[in-house]
């Protein structure tokens, strides 16, 4: 699977109504640690099928960094059945996101 | 068995790694995040030779492609331990242990904390320990800086130009930063500081709203804020070799401009090791210096 872009319109769809576990990676094009995180990201979203991964540029979708209280980024935010069921900020190597996702 | 065990990916241990490998030695770089250490959150780099401007990602990449390019080897685990045999070092990590002749700690240093309950739980929910990599969600909000260093001062000045105002809250009654800062922040009129004061308490319910600044004088003061930006000072990452290396009091490796430790074969490059200058002209420098010293150890026997 791609990397999903996340949008306010299509939030609902992707990620609270998503009948599989979600990963949100918030960042955007200035933060450097985003951009160190962004090919693990592309990597997670390529290589399973157990969870869905979506981007959410935090300048083009103010509103929606806003309704999650993100205010650091990175920010990893994890939805399951349209719930966060975990969250970690700043960069994390790949094999704490998965470990992250099982959670 | 390696020639060359660098522990951490920052300027410092990448640079080690570059020379490590113009002289042909076999180079394992263990880092525990990513690669480019702190340099990486700076957005616009202005004082490295050759560039005149360059974000900190771009930096890091550019030295991390260099080293890999020359051979260097990267694994991203967290060093917990490190023990000296004699002729060579056992360095542990959760997962595996690597033997090497000659280790170069070049851990850098961590943000310090203010150690108030919930600060980690509300990290990302309104405190920050970096103005300019989150600033900008604090757009025409209120925010506080704690400390009253160069970092603390930069942090306020340049968060004074995105929010809508900005206290500062140092415990002492005169800044430590550079006194053209301190001139710059007493002409902006959204700044205000608040001196003999520290923060006791964050409070929040989902993310932060609001700090329980105690004055010097016992009195004590509620501040609606959206943002805390703790500007502390910084902790060097040696305390997982401090039963090995000798550390000064702040934690830092007690070495001089040869970058030698105590220990025959162990050598350290960059912020973690006692010094005057914390740059990144420094830290090359010392990446430069301390794998040349590993070399030299390792062609004498």
């Amino acid at each position: 699977m791609n990397v999903i872009i996340g949008t306010q319109e299509n939030f609902e769809q992707e990620v609270l109504k998503s009948d599989k576990p979600v990963l949100v990676d918030f960042n955007a094009d200035w933060c450097g640690p985003c951009k160190m995180l962004s090919p693990i990201v592309h990597q997670l979203a390529e290589e399973q099928n157990k969870f869905k991964v979506v981007s959410v540029n935090i300048d083009d979708q103010d509103l929606l960094a806003e309704d999650y209280d993100v205010s650091s980024i990175p920010c990893l935010v994890a939805f399951r059945n349209g719930k966060e069921f975990a969250r970690e900020v700043g960069f994390r190597p790949k094999d704490d996101i998965l470990e992250m996702m099982e959670g | 068995m390696y020639d060359i065990l660098i522990v951490g990916a920052g300027p410092a241990g990448m640079t080690a790694a570059i020379y490590a490998r113009r002289a042909s030695k076999s180079v394992l770089v263990l880092e525990a995040k990513t690669y480019g250490g702190q340099i990486v959150n700076t957005p616009d780099i202005e004082n490295y030779p050759v560039a005149a401007h360059i974000s900190g990602f771009d930096f890091a990449t550019k030295v991390y492609e260099q080293a890999a390019a020359l051979g260097a080897e990267f694994k991203f685990e967290k060093v917990t331990d490190i023990a000296d045999n004699g002729d060579y070092k056992t360095v542990t990590t959760p997962k595996h242990t690597y033997e090497a002749k000659t280790v170069i700690l070049a851990t850098g240093s961590e943000n310090r904390k203010l150690g108030l309950p919930d600060e980690d739980k509300l990290t990302g929910r309104g405190v920050s320990y970096c103005a300019t990599c989150d600033g900008a969600f604090y757009r025409k909000k209120v925010v506080a800086v704690v400390g009253g260093g160069n970092t603390a001062l930069e942090d306020a000045l340049y968060l004074a130009d995105l929010a809508e105002k900005v206290y500062i809250i140092h415990r002492r009654d005169a800044f430590r930063g550079e006194e053209a800062n301190a001139a710059r922040i007493a002409a902006k009129e959204n700044i205000e500081v608040l001196w003999n004061s520290q923060v006791t308490k964050l409070i929040a319910e989902k993310k932060l709203s609001a700090i329980e600044v105690t004055n010097k004088d016992g009195s004590v003061q509620t501040l609606e804020i959206n943002g805390l930006f703790v500007a502390v000072g910084r902790i060097p990452e040696n305390q997982n070799f401090a039963k090995l290396i000798e550390l000064d009091d702040a934690g830092y490796v007690k070495a001089g401009e040869n970058c030698l430790t105590n220990v025959p074969g162990i050598f350290v490059a960059g912020d973690n090791r006692v010094k005057e200058v914390r740059q990144l002209v420094t830290a090359t420098g010392d990446g430069a210096v301390a794998a040349t010293a590993a070399i030299r150890y390792l062609n004498e026997g």
